[in-house]
């Protein structure tokens, strides 16, 4: 259950590897979230949000910001951090910031991020992506990035593999990418 | 008035023949008999003018400003009762605070000038209550840039370059106009305010006025504030210069 979203300038970049349920979900036009811990509860939750940027959009007449969409997040698990296990990361591209983001840990803190990483088998990939990650990538090496990162985490984590979803987030287009469990970048594996 | 005595100007809830509501444009009476009000919308920020009558000589000058501050990128003022626009101040700040607390972004000109108009819609709607004695001026900086917009006592609310209202809001509205809005500076803008108040205030008719402008624009760090002291003197003092040139032309 593991997933590591990217970003260069432009281009948001999200990755979750789980073989039967695509937690990688889509709130709004330009705007995902990768959803670990509670599959309930995170479901619910970006149902919620989901619905709460319809709203949005239809009174102001113009698509939310990341920005905001993320402080939705944020006020649901925070509110009910006590009922809840959800774990959130918020990526997409707005006209006003551009490409973004968020990260929202169990307590329902939220921070900004260059990238962020989360779920079971991130803490095996905080080295590898630490190391790894620059500013300014480009469109294909934060491909790579994210790709070895969630294939690195899924080898090393028992709860989480089987194949990688990416979504290539721009101010054009969403392109939804599936990696097949035969065609995962292939590190050292004892 | 045509319309006195005939029964239908008894409430906001009841229409006249010809579709008129007569207490809705009573409401509109009110607000012409206040102090002229403007707002100018510039290309790198708005500007907010008040002509604030002196009712008596025991008020302390500076004292019932009407521009008032409704989030830090919004500023608010009405030309009417006073004491209405208190009110609708009060439920602006609540409105641009929920907004705050739901979205983490400052309220956009849009939103805000949308809700105070449906709470002021909301009063030309029922028997019990009567419509706000306002025309309400709002400048808000938002994310989009400068904005203007105008709420009548009806609800209706439309976005400016320039807007007036109050006793000289047809002089203001015709100097206003001469204005070009795409070259237009805020400190440009804050000239031309003072220069317009002075304009539509008659010495002789009307009572003592004081100048209240305030703006939201780079300069102010994007928040709403009044205009410093120096810049309005200096706008103040040209203002008079150029008026009495343009006197002194005619004669």
């Amino acid at each position: 259950m593991e997933k590591a979203p990217s970003l260069k300038p432009g281009e948001v970049n999200l990755g979750v590897t789980n073989r039967v349920t695509d937690k990688l979900t889509q709130i709004h036009d330009r705007i995902f979230c990768c959803r670990s811990g509670s599959a309930a509860d995170t479901q619910a939750i970006a149902d919620i949000v989901h619905y709460y940027l319809q709203v949005f959009t239809v009174q102001e007449g113009q698509p939310p910001t990341v920005e905001v969409a993320a402080n939705m997040f944020q006020r649901l698990v925070y509110d009910n951090k006590d009922q809840l296990m959800a774990g959130i990361i918020i990526g997409g591209w707005d006209a006003v910031n551009g490409p973004s983001v968020y990260s929202i840990p169990l307590g329902g803190s939220l921070h900004r991020r260059p990238f962020a990483i989360g779920g079971s088998g991130s803490s095996y990939i905080y080295g590898y992506c630490d190391a790894t990650y620059k500013e300014g990538m480009s469109r294909e090496e934060c491909i790579a990035f994210t790709k070895n990162a969630v294939s690195l985490a899924m080898s090393r984590d028992g709860s989480s593999g089987g194949t990688i979803r990416l979504a290539i987030i721009t101010k054009d287009k969403v392109e939804r990418v599936f990696v097949p469990g035969n065609e995962l970048p292939v590190f050292y594996e004892g | 008035m045509s319309s006195v005595g005939t029964g239908y100007d008894l409430s906001a809830s009841t229409y006249s023949p010809d579709g008129r509501i007569f207490q809705i444009e009573y409401a509109g009476k009110a607000v012409e008999n206040s102090g002229t009000c403007i707002g100018i919308r510039a290309k790198d920020g708005v500007v907010i003018a008040h002509e604030k009558l002196i009712h008596s000589k025991l008020l302390v000058p500076g004292s019932n400003r009407r521009i008032q501050t409704v989030d830090q990128h919004i500023g608010m003022v009405g030309a009417g009762l006073l004491a209405d626009s208190r009110h609708l101040v009060t439920l602006a700040r609540e409105e641009a605070s929920s907004y705050r607390d739901n979205y983490k972004t400052p309220i956009p000109a849009k939103m805000i000038a949308e809700r105070v108009a449906s709470y002021v819609s909301a009063f030309t709607l029922y028997s019990s209550v009567r419509p706000f004695g306002l025309s309400t001026i709002i400048g808000v900086m938002d994310v989009h840039g400068p904005a203007l917009y105008m709420i009548e006592p009806s609800g209706v609310h439309y976005g400016y370059f320039g807007c007036a209202a109050g006793k000289g809001k047809q002089v203001a509205k015709t100097e206003i106009e001469k204005l070009k809005f795409a070259e237009l500076s805020a400190r440009d803008a804050v000239k031309a305010a003072a220069k317009i108040i002075h304009m539509v205030h008659d010495d002789a008719k009307d009572k003592e006025f004081e100048l209240e402008m305030s703006w939201i624009c780079e300069e102010s760090g994007r928040k709403h504030q009044p205009v410093p002291a120096d810049i309005l003197q200096e706008a103040e003092r040209l203002a008079k210069a150029q008026l009495n040139a343009d006197e002194m032309e005619e004669d």
